[in-house]
């Protein structure tokens, strides 16, 4: 996709947000040769590029081409649930011009041969641009660190043990240690694995339920251990998947401290609770798991003050081999590149996120935390842009979800809010029609 | 205090004093230590008295005739805990040099395997009224535990990862008769800080001689409260490199290779192998010394190893002669001189 050179495009009569500057204001974005010339208000009274396609927003919002920090993608190895051409096409739809890909692949991606393999898949078939997160530790295992140095130098942005924490101390400390003379950020899921070895979120629920309890200490505890060791190594730091008022209140102290963390939050942990689940329904089945309507409202309080960082899908393609059986036997996971705006925008629309701090979450933001230049609709960035409409409603159906896996929580829900024009690169690779 | 008898009546050939220039004016310098168990605690003077002696002792060992009699009657034990195969043989030459009866006791296969504590080791051959005992054990202190219970002279091979003081006297000396000096010189030690008995006397060697003493090394392998051990940290070997005068090597060892310390021999050597590219971060009349065995590969290019920079021949060398000096500066000071 990227041999050939887009032709010129103006995205005229639009409400152009770009979190970055704190922009909201009507105005145009002008693309050319794949970069932002110019967006904003300031914009609208400037010439288009010659032979530029024009086209007019009607008022909908354009906004940075959103960036998702965490997406699981089937590529190598289980193919079946999701390649990194369906992922792509799954994000161009949901307005996600940036997938960050976690390495719990199988293999797992802790060889440099194995990130320059993403990279040309990614290159040869994926229509939006993928970033390859690399392991932390050999094969996932926690044990022993992996090649760090050599990893980033073939392309790797950061650091996570995917959906796993590295349980022994002395492992996580050596690796942030290590991992700071690269400048290299740690991503890590904080649940401390002997702790949560329930099903469910702990509580009343869970003991109706009859299921067993994930308490939120696993993921506490983890938490607060892994600052310490922040604070120890001096690395950089980001707690991938954060679920409950207690971490947000332990990142918040931290990053009062003065350490270097950031911290991020799936989309299902901001829009579903526990009381979600119902009768048993697997594809509200996570990790971490859904908590109660306390902590969800605590965590959009994060988000609103700025506690948590990034918003992420943490997309998870499951197939029915891997859902469809008794809750406490079936996967973890739910998809979620093609909702994670629509979803984001349920916070806006209940007046408890501004467009702007929700949108930064989803751009700016985890462009900053990893170095991109992308996120932003700054001249000379990439044109990575996404157009929708935040209120115009409409229904998620199963068979328009094009994610090869169907795990959505969200399945016949209803949405205000739809991406209207996705492009990469200044290229169009999602056209709402 | 009094000079060194054996010395002073002629043992050393007039040719090893010819070869003496302004360099040996600490050549009678005393050594009023029982023991020699780390570098700390050593004045510069006594650390300059031993280099001029060991500069007679590289030319003795030039010669054909090789043996002198400072040491002649006494007995020397080898005690090595850990194995070894130059420190072993080098203080064994190092004593048979200068007429002692040599012991060498690998203690790793007999009594330690039957339980015999340390003590009961040491007071088993203090009751062999050794004159000098050469110890190296894998546990930091073991040496100085060692040399309390003892009734002779304790010389400090290596214990753990605490001091090795013979291997940093031969670097010196190294490095003396090769820039002719060490003051003001940039001394880059580079690898397994963390774990280095050798790094840490020649921190402490160095520093006391006035060089600028630099480690480079993963964080993963420095050890905490580096910065304030008198040295500059640095975790990148272009910039840890650029401008040392001397570039010291240290051997990883195999256990650290694998995932615990650093990910991979192959991201160990990518950052912080000396090949001819770090090593034209150096100056160009840079040195490069390693206290051995190499592992090729790992840290060390073959290329450089083997290469015009490299004084690493040199050093055993110089071992054989540090440790001839420090042997007769002990025997000085032993009962009934």
């Amino acid at each position: 996709m990227a041999y050939d050179t887009p032709k010129p495009l103006v995205l005229s009569n639009a409400r152009v947000i770009d979190p970055a500057r704190g922009l909201d204001a009507p105005g145009s974005v002008i693309i050319a040769d794949g970069t932002i010339l110019a967006a904003g208000p300031e914009a609208a009274n400037q010439g288009s590029p010659y032979g530029a396609e024009i086209i007019d927003c009607k008022g909908a919002i354009a906004c940075p081409g959103l960036i998702d920090f965490c997406v699981s993608v089937g590529e190598p190895g289980a193919e079946h649930r999701e390649t990194l051409a369906s992922a792509s096409q799954a994000a161009a739809s949901g307005g996600v011009t940036t997938i960050c890909i976690m390495p719990d692949t199988d293999p797992v991606i802790d060889d440099p041969a194995l990130v320059d393999f993403i990279l040309r898949r990614a290159r040869d078939t994926a229509i939006v641009n993928v970033l390859p997160l690399a392991a932390l530790t050999k094969g996932l295992k926690g044990e022993e660190m992996s090649e760090i140095g050599l990893l980033q130098e073939a392309g790797a942005v950061a650091f996570t043990n995917g959906h796993r924490s590295v349980k022994n101390a002395q492992v996580m400390r050596r690796m942030m240690t290590y991992a700071r003379d690269f400048d290299a950020l740690v991503i890590h899921h904080t649940e401390d694995p002997d702790l949560a070895g329930g099903v469910m979120n702990a509580g009343l629920n869970a003991s109706w339920k009859g299921l067993s309890g994930v308490p939120r200490e696993a993921e506490i505890i983890m938490l607060e251990r892994d600052l310490r060791l922040v604070a120890m190594s001096k690395g950089k730091y980001h707690a991938n998947l954060i679920s409950t008022s207690d971490s947000a209140d332990v990142i918040r102290a931290g990053k009062a401290k003065g350490l270097d963390i950031t911290a991020g939050v799936s989309i299902n942990h901001l829009t579903h609770n526990e009381n979600d689940i119902g009768a048993y329904r697997t594809f509200f089945k996570m990790a971490p798991p859904l908590r109660d309507e306390d902590d969800r409202q605590a965590m959009i309080a994060a988000v609103a003050d700025g506690t948590i960082d990034i918003i992420c899908s943490n997309h998870d393609p499951q197939d029915v081999e891997t859902k469809r059986h008794p809750w406490a036997e079936a996967e973890d996971g739910a998809i979620g590149l093609e909702t994670l705006l629509a979803a984001a925008l349920r916070l806006y629309h209940s007046e408890q996120v501004d467009l702007v701090t929700l949108l930064g979450a989803m751009t700016c933001r985890p462009a900053d935390r990893l170095g991109l230049e992308t996120g932003r609709l700054s001249k000379g960035a990439p044109a990575d842009v996404t157009v929708f409409d935040p209120e115009r409603p409409w229904v998620l159906e199963k068979s328009a979800i094009k994610s090869r896996s169907k795990n959505s929580p969200f399945e016949d829900a209803r949405f205000s809010g739809r991406v209207l024009r996705t492009v990469v690169g200044g290229k169009t690779v999602f056209n709402y029609a | 205090m009094m000079r060194f008898p054996g010395l002073s009546k002629g043992a050393f050939p007039l040719i090893g004093m010819i070869s003496m220039t302004a360099s040996n004016t600490h050549r009678d310098s005393p050594f009023p230590h029982r023991h020699l168990l780390g570098i700390e605690g050593l004045h510069p003077h006594e650390i300059l008295g031993l280099l001029d002696r060991a500069e007679e002792a590289v030319e003795v060992s030039r010669q054909i005739s090789k043996r002198r009699l400072v040491l002649q009657g006494r007995t020397q034990i080898n005690l090595f805990f850990e194995n070894s195969t130059r420190t072993q043989s080098s203080f064994e030459l190092a004593g048979k040099r200068l007429g002692a009866d040599v012991m060498n006791m690998a203690v790793s296969q007999s009594s330690v395997k039957k339980g015999e504590t340390l003590i009961d080791t040491a007071a088993t051959l203090n009751a062999m009224h050794p004159d000098l005992l050469v110890v190296r054990h894998h546990a930091a202190g073991a040496v100085h535990l060692l040399a309390r219970k003892v009734g002779c002279s304790v010389v400090n091979a290596g214990d753990g990862p605490h001091e090795h003081p013979t291997q940093a006297l031969l670097d010196a000396l190294t490095i003396r008769r090769h820039k002719g000096k060490i003051a003001r010189l940039t001394v880059a030690i580079c690898g397994d800080i963390a774990h280095s008995r050798v790094a840490r006397s020649n921190i402490i060697l160095l520093n006391a001689l006035g060089a600028r003493v630099r480690v480079v090394a993963p964080s993963t392998l420095l050890p905490s409260g580096i910065a304030k051990m008198g040295v500059e940290v640095f975790t990148s070997m272009k910039e840890g490199l650029a401008g040392a005068d001397i570039v010291m090597m240290l051997r990883l060892q195999r256990e650290r290779m694998n995932g615990a310390f650093i990910p991979s021999v192959r991201e160990y050597y990518r950052y912080y192998g000396l090949d001819a590219e770090k090593l034209a971060y150096a100056k160009d009349d840079a040195l490069v010394m390693h206290p051995g065995p190499m592992n090729r590969g790992v840290e060390i290019d073959a290329s450089v190893a083997d290469g015009a920079q490299s004084l690493i021949r040199e050093q055993v060398e110089m071992g054989v002669a540090v440790r001839m000096a420090v042997l007769e500066a002990l025997a000085a000071n032993l009962p009934n001189n």
